[in-house]
């Protein structure tokens, strides 16, 4: 119980971001973790860089992630991998959904996406775990669990018990998709291990 | 929210706030979208026992509240940071009258602005309505907080606002349920005009008793456990209160700290008491030197705003570098990157009058919803913003101060809540005094800006069930507006058609463009249709591109490219359209000359 932890959520407004933050949260919480998580809702949802932050450990005072102080950032974009670079350290571990979402300025010719845009992570000494999440998705049948797949790829990193995350999939989720929901955490966690 | 055991929730500041409010059994509760408050009243909707309702604007929303305090029920308002400004008239007097049954203002402010046109602090209103102000520090304390301040409102004779921020409305904690407690009043009418009735005489004699109140209210303070000290290393203490308080307890966990639950009135002798306790005196809190300067009114010295930002959210690190400086760790230098601002959403409404307004030469003058996004390139068409329905009369200024030549150079676009909210008596303005001025009236047929909330235009109420409807065109006609057009957005030509008649006339017009926001439950379950694009027909002209819908992308060619693929040498490159972001508004279409855009099913 004395682990700590900060873990950054980043993506583009619609993504899913809060979902799979959800989540997370209830296996920390089932776990016995004090937790508090920061949103930010309005303009910002409108398709631009949006973030959560998640904070746990025995007490949380602060729902804010101190600069250079996230252990873990989930990002479900490439380039929102990168752009809160000064929230991490040398060590912090990046979850990456393998996906672009071409920005206003690239989409309109005005800008270029940037190439190998994860070596700025890398070349830091940041630990970079690439996730096909749709592709992952599709396989396990049901594109829509790929926020599941990439909270499996977290969960190898959090000191809980995959058991718990597996109750915590099993009584938030519509029975229906329950299933192929365990599978795309199973699969996510396979990515990680 | 969500159960963690049969005692506790996980909920944010907003939910457990709405909790607080139906444990303190309120009847009747009324507020105006804002960011970050709209929560609140979307969660309390959902209990039952409390009537909840979208007010037309802040003002309206505080005087339901004041009605159903009067006839002894405990009330609420809610309402953003700026919001207060256009409820402060009644609230500045309901100081004066006090309350019958308990009734709490709630003020959600957003320092660092991450929604808002300004970052005002909202405590200086309790120091300047004479009101007691609670300011919870997380989501378990504002529903604690809120409790007890239907309970204080009723024991002092007062209204009691509720000071929340951002990271307080949208931070998630752990909530532990409570009882539900009664109102100490009982329901029913009462006439006391020498407490309701605020004429001169009368104003006067409970100017007085707002005085004695407020010392009562000081005696309070010195004594609740919400102003409590938290004991521990003197050689730097902390007074703070709200969100701050969170980051000193991170920053110096080992500090003695003062921590205030209620920031007005404040409890001297505990400041004092902690001020002689401890060597050396901070003060942190965010925006205003609030507490600081109240507190060296008193004599006391103390630090703050020397150090501490007066601009913007703190956090752990701000605090802790602003009293030690170079104790951080060193950080990565942030890489560039193209920036990813919010964007209208594919298949907008809005950007088929904001692309002709781009293409006229037109000063516009906006105003806060959605559409301010209409401000961003590649449209870039709007020329200012200040505040909810400005947009209105600012036209009207401008185009008096142009005089003759102004007619048909200032355009004023608003959208339908806020129009309703505040833009209704500038366009009465606009036609008593004889403007020539345009408004855009974007009717989407819901508040969308604050996450989709019914208003008097929709025909449903904050539950969803069936109300009256406002007719947008016969108000205006009401108003004396002998111009008014409606123009469907998603056919861009015969907008630009019809916005350039209405410019050019020398009389005040009106043109309200008619499309449901794309967002809406129903317009998200329509039948998948799309519009593709036939690439072998695209030129590269870019028309379509240059509506920066999110669905339509640029693909440029590679040296020789274009020739191979069989189009033009000069041709640059190709546009595209994502079937799946494309939400079938067909503005690019009615673009498109050399049909290279077409509608087709199975997306």
């Amino acid at each position: 119980m004395e682990d700590t932890g900060n873990i950054l959520f980043s993506g583009v407004g619609g993504q899913g971001i809060l979902l799979a933050s959800e989540i997370t949260v209830y296996a920390l919480l089932s776990a016995g973790y004090d937790a508090k998580k920061s949103e930010v809702h309005g303009m910002a949802q409108r398709g631009g860089s949006v973030t959560a932050q998640l904070r746990y450990g025995k007490k949380v005072y602060s729902p804010l992630i101190e600069p250079g102080c996230a252990d873990i950032q989930m990002a479900f974009e490439m380039m929102e991998a990168v752009r809160y670079l000064p929230y991490l350290h040398a060590g912090s571990k990046v979850i990456v959904n393998t996906q672009k979402i071409l920005p206003p300025s690239v989409a309109t010719g005005q800008a270029e996406y940037p190439k190998d845009v994860l070596q700025h992570l890398t070349e830091r000494d940041i630990v970079v775990v690439p996730v096909d999440a749709f592709d992952i998705a599709k396989e396990v049948g049901e594109i829509k669990t790929a926020n599941v797949v990439m909270v499996g790829a977290l969960s190898v990193f959090l000191p809980i018990d995959p058991a718990i995350y597996e109750e915590v999939i099993r009584t938030r989720v519509p029975e229906r998709f329950r299933d192929v929901n365990l599978q795309a955490f199973a699969a996510g966690r396979k990515v990680s291990e | 929210m969500t159960k963690i055991n049969d005692k506790s929730l996980w909920m944010s500041g907003n939910e457990a706030i709405a909790l607080g409010v139906h444990e303190a059994g309120v009847k009747v509760a009324s507020g105006y979208p804002g960011t970050p408050s709209t929560e609140i009243m979307e969660n309390l909707s959902k209990y039952k026992g409390v009537y909840t309702e979208w007010a037309p604007n802040e003002k309206v929303g505080l005087e339901v509240a004041i009605g159903a305090s009067f006839a002894g029920a405990r009330a609420l308002a809610t309402m953003k940071h700026v919001g207060v400004n256009v409820a402060a008239d009644p609230l500045f007097t309901a100081s004066y009258t006090g309350v019958c049954g308990g009734l709490v203002l709630v003020s959600a402010d957003d320092p660092e602005m991450h929604s808002s046109q300004n970052e005002q602090d909202n405590r200086n209103y309790a120091f300047a309505a004479k009101l007691p102000m609670l300011e919870p520090s997380d989501p378990s304390e504002a529903k604690e907080l809120v409790k007890l301040a239907f309970d204080l409102s009723e024991d002092l004779d007062t209204p009691v606002m509720l000071r929340i921020t951002t990271r307080v409305s949208h931070v998630k904690g752990v909530v532990e349920k409570g009882e539900i407690t009664a109102s100490h009043a009982a329901c029913g009418i009462q006439k006391i005009p020498g407490k309701l009735v605020m004429l001169p005489a009368i104003a006067r004699k409970r100017r007085v008793v707002v005085e004695e109140r407020m010392d009562k209210c000081r005696e309070l303070a010195e004594t609740a456990e919400f102003n409590r000290i938290e004991e521990g290393d003197t050689k730097r203490g902390f007074i703070t209160s709200g969100v701050s308080y969170l980051y000193v307890k991170e920053a110096f966990p080992e500090a003695a700290v003062l921590k205030l639950g209620m920031c007005w009135p404040l409890p001297e002798k505990k400041i004092r008491a902690f001020a002689a306790m401890v060597d050396e005196l901070f003060i942190v809190e965010e925006l205003d030197p609030f507490l600081e300067t109240h507190i060296k009114a008193m004599g006391i010295e103390c630090r703050g705003k020397d150090c501490i930002p007066n601009q913007g959210e703190l956090n752990t690190a701000i605090v802790r570098q602003a009293i030690e400086p170079d104790s951080g760790p060193e950080l990565f230098e942030p890489v560039e990157l193209p920036q990813r601002p919010p964007n209208m959403c594919a298949g907008c409404p809005h950007r088929g009058i904001f692309f002709n307004l781009s293409r006229m030469k037109v000063f516009v003058s906006g105003d806060i919803g959605c559409y301010t996004l209409g401000f961003l390139p590649p449209l870039s068409a709007m020329d200012s913003c200040v505040c909810m329905g400005a947009s209105v009369p600012i036209a009207h200024g401008m185009a008096k101060a142009l005089g003759d030549d102004g007619y048909n150079q200032v355009v004023s676009v608003i959208g339908d809540s806020t129009f309703i909210h505040s833009g209704i008596t500038g366009l009465i303005n606009t036609v008593y005094n004889n403007s020539a001025s345009t408004l855009i009236i974007l009717d989407n047929r819901i508040t969308a800006m604050t996450g989709q909330q019914h208003n008097p235009t929709t025909g449903y109420n904050i539950k969803g069930e069936a109300a009256s409807s406002l007719d947008m065109e016969a108000l205006c006609r009401a108003v004396g507006v002998k111009h008014v057009y409606k123009v469907n957005p998603h056919d861009v030509v015969e907008t630009r058609r019809i916005l350039k008649e209405a410019v050019e006339l020398q009389e005040p017009s009106v043109v309200i463009s008619e499309a449901p926001c794309v967002l809406l439950p129903e317009m998200k379950e329509r039948k998948p249709v799309s519009y593709f694009t036939n690439q072998e027909n695209c030129v590269g002209c870019m028309s379509c591109i240059r509506l920066g819908c999110p669905a339509i992308s640029w693909t440029p060619f590679t040296e020789g490219e274009a020739e191979e693929r069989g189009y033009r040498k000069k041709q640059k490159g190709i546009s595209k359209i994502d079937e799946i972001l494309c939400n079938d508004c067909g503005q690019c279409a009615s673009l498109c000359k050399f049909n290279a855009i077409t509608r087709g099913e199975g997306k």
